[in-house]
């Protein structure tokens, strides 16, 4: 039966893929295969057909790993009405090469620049807008709480603390800090913590887009500051062999205390046996005091390809899923936070934290494999997991990575 | 109109015995030709631009082939290919050992027989995730193992090191059964008399597999050369699903290099990815023209 269903399914699927849509269909191309967000898309369809009527959705799920090479396909064969993807310079060579839609009006005529002001900068390339945001998480240390607590120690405000406290969890026998690099974009994570909390926004901004090289004195202080937590042996050994999901049982037996990661680990860590009164959410440590805090939120989006073919109803779409009370219902299954402030503060007190955090800060990075060049963000990342594991290869590293980005940005 | 037909049907009857061969070969041809020979002269071409598979080509001659010999990378995954390329090759002794081992009539072989060519059934895939698993640290077999040993964990695919090697003796757990399987096909047609013969002259033991046995089973090893030699050069699934190349790219091969470079996440440079893909074709042309020139020379003897 199941296997009947899927069959059919894809059947489905690949008749709708073919077909070209009459008025009142949109054709949507999204990549929510897990559950929460496969059920948060469902119901965002039927409400949205609910409030217009005249319009249907045909949406085409696809496996989100597929999703990346197929989006490349689909939008210069036989393009959707609607996709998903990210905001960021991840959307930037769609934007370039023509294939996004502008959709500037959208933004004007909901008053979107207001109501999703947090992400307005990282859906603008040219002046234009070219996507509407639907949803974000905050990133942020999370801790074991009751561990902190036998050991006496606080959360840390400031590096001098952080180190203290790694220190103290080291000398416990506990591993201060968790990490699953295999995967690398973990480790990008924390360069990029570092790099706004050393150098600040603007810096990192410049970075990641390529305009300051690598070799520069500033981003060398962010790699002392990481090797000063690598060389005393704060992150677990092995790092490289495992995922993301793989590092975080070492926190649940007791074993390692801390994990930079986003929201999204809340439920993996709930899910190994932690109750939620035993993980703890914290900021980012100040490194550089006086630079104001900035914090990492990637974005998920919704765009209009340039090749769609019924661009009026897409456009309602989106007007419909930047509206407060379609992102409020949405992201309260999807576990996460709401583009736009007018939508109701989440519940989950991992979510209010980060709801508080993010509308307080500075301004919000993508996170690096988004904010950079593709091509630049994997030898970046893979850069930093050499240095995680040889830090004294640095010099080596960082030139070549130079390499990269005078390639890359020529 | 009348006199066209038998004028056709007249120059089929003459042309049949020649033209026969071809049309059967036409459907084989086609496909051959859009399939692999189209592809060839495509990537070839594609590897003197520079494309990222959307906007238009620009043609920068030998660019690619340039920046190719100025990348560590490309050094790292040549480097790691001749290891795959030499280590491999173990498998055809490997297998050699087991054929021989399990070539004898005992009750059950057959199911000890299938027992050791299981490795070969299961996908390169899953292959790669028992052994992942194997020597994982914290709970790998492998790693609890070293820990006994040596007083601590080696974590295999997380140093580079030991990376390769790895991987490459997970490689050799299927590839192994594989070569197994076709000196057991061999050893069936080894002829009895010449054995008996030579037991008579008192050959035994390794005299007797080195001087008789081996001969004959020249065909098997040579087909097993050619799969194991091909086969380490298109090390592709293992080392994905192992390590994807990591840690920081010291396990890569030219196949994942080019992958990743051209088609995954984070690639899209198609002609970067096409140069790399023409070197590796140019090393495999070397090892396939050899094994052509071979069993070209063989076919005339015969």
């Amino acid at each position: 039966m199941t296997l009947f269903k899927s069959l059919s399914a894809f059947a489905l699927g690949a008749a709708l893929l073919s077909s070209t849509a009459f008025a009142g269909e949109i054709i949507l191309n999204s990549d929510h295969s897990d559950p929460a967000p496969k059920k948060a898309m469902e119901e965002l369809i039927a409400d949205f057909q609910k409030a217009n009527p005249d319009i249907t959705v045909k949406w085409n799920n696809f496996d989100h790993e597929g999703y990346k090479s197929a989006i490349r396909n689909f939008l210069t064969a036989d393009a959707p009405d609607v996709a998903a993807w990210y905001a960021g310079n991840r959307m930037e060579p769609f934007v370039k090469a023509g294939l996004f839609e502008d959709v500037s009006d959208v933004w004007e005529a909901n008053g979107l620049d207001e109501q999703l002001k947090s992400a307005s900068a990282s859906m603008t390339i040219d002046g234009k807008k070219w996507g509407v945001p639907y949803t974000y998480y905050q990133w942020g240390i999370y801790y074991r709480k009751d561990i902190f607590a036998e050991q006496g120690i606080e959360p840390p405000k400031n590096w001098a603390e952080f180190l203290a406290a790694c220190e103290k969890l080291k000398t416990a026998g506990i591993t201060p800090i968790t990490i699953g690099t295999k995967a690398l974009w973990p480790t990008g994570g924390w360069f990029d913590y570092l790099n706004l909390r050393v150098n600040g926004y603007e810096f990192h901004m410049e970075l990641t887009s390529g305009k300051v090289p690598y070799t520069d004195p500033r981003v060398k202080a962010v790699f002392e500051k990481w090797g000063e937590l690598v060389n005393a042996g704060y992150f677990n050994e092995n790092h490289a062999a495992i995922d993301w999901q793989d590092a975080i049982p070492q926190m649940v037996q007791g074993k390692a205390a801390m994990y930079l990661m986003g929201n999204f680990a809340v439920a993996t860590m709930k899910d190994g046996g932690l109750k939620e009164e035993q993980i703890g959410f914290m900021q980012f440590p100040e490194i550089t005091a006086g630079i104001p805090m900035s914090e990492e939120a990637p974005t998920d989006t919704f765009h209009i390809p340039s090749g769609a073919k019924n661009k009026d109803d897409a456009k309602k779409f989106l007007a419909y899923l930047a509206s407060p009370e379609a992102q409020t219902k949405m992201n309260a299954t999807l576990g996460q936070l709401p583009v736009n402030n007018q939508a109701e503060k989440p519940a989950d007190p991992f979510l209010s934290a980060g709801f508080e955090m993010l509308s307080n800060a500075y301004a919000l990075a993508q996170f690096y494999d988004r904010d950079a060049n593709a091509e630049m963000a994997k030898a970046g990342m893979e850069g930093f997991q050499e240095f995680m594991v040889k830090p004294d290869r640095l010099d080596a590293i960082l030139e070549r990575l130079e390499k990269v980005r005078a390639r890359v940005h020529k | 109109m009348s006199n066209t037909v038998p004028s056709s049907s007249g120059f089929w009857k003459r042309n049949q015995q020649t033209l026969a061969p071809f049309l059967f070969l036409a459907p084989g041809m086609l496909m051959f030709l859009i399939y692999v020979l189209v592809p060839i002269f495509e990537s070839i071409w594609i590897s003197f631009h520079d494309w990222d598979g959307l906007g238009a080509m620009t043609w920068i001659g030998f660019g690619n082939y340039a920046e190719l010999m100025d990348d560590d990378s490309f050094y790292t995954s040549l480097y790691n290919n001749v290891i795959w390329l030499v280590l491999y090759l173990l498998s055809i002794p490997a297998g050699l050992a087991v054929a021989l081992f399990l070539n004898q009539t005992v009750t059950g072989i057959r199911l000890y027989k299938s027992l050791f060519f299981f490795p070969f059934v299961i996908s390169q895939v899953v292959v790669g995730l028992m052994f992942t698993w194997f020597y994982a640290p914290d709970f790998g077999l492998f790693a609890k193992l070293t820990e006994v040993l040596f007083g601590s964990q080696i974590a295999v695919l997380a140093d580079e090191r030991y990376v390769t090697y790895g991987i490459i003796v997970a490689g050799l757990w299927p590839q192994t059964a594989y070569c197994m399987i076709l000196y057991l096909t061999g050893l069936n047609n080894i002829n009895p008399e010449q054995v008996e013969a030579a037991r008579m002259d008192g050959a035994k033991g390794l005299k007797l597999l080195w001087y008789v046995i081996l001969p004959q089973l020249a065909p098997a090893t040579f087909i097993a050369m050619v799969v194991t030699v091909i086969g380490s050069l298109r090390s592709f699934d293992l080392v994905s699903i192992m390590t994807a190349g990591g840690p920081y790219g010291s396990s890569q091969v030219l196949s994942y290099f080019m992958y990743e470079q051209a088609l995954s996440e984070y690639g899209f440079r198609m002609g970067y990815g096409a140069s790399i893909a023409v070197v590796l074709f140019l090393i495999m042309m070397v090892f396939i023209s050899l094994f052509i020139v071979r069993m070209l020379a063989q076919e005339r003897n015969a």
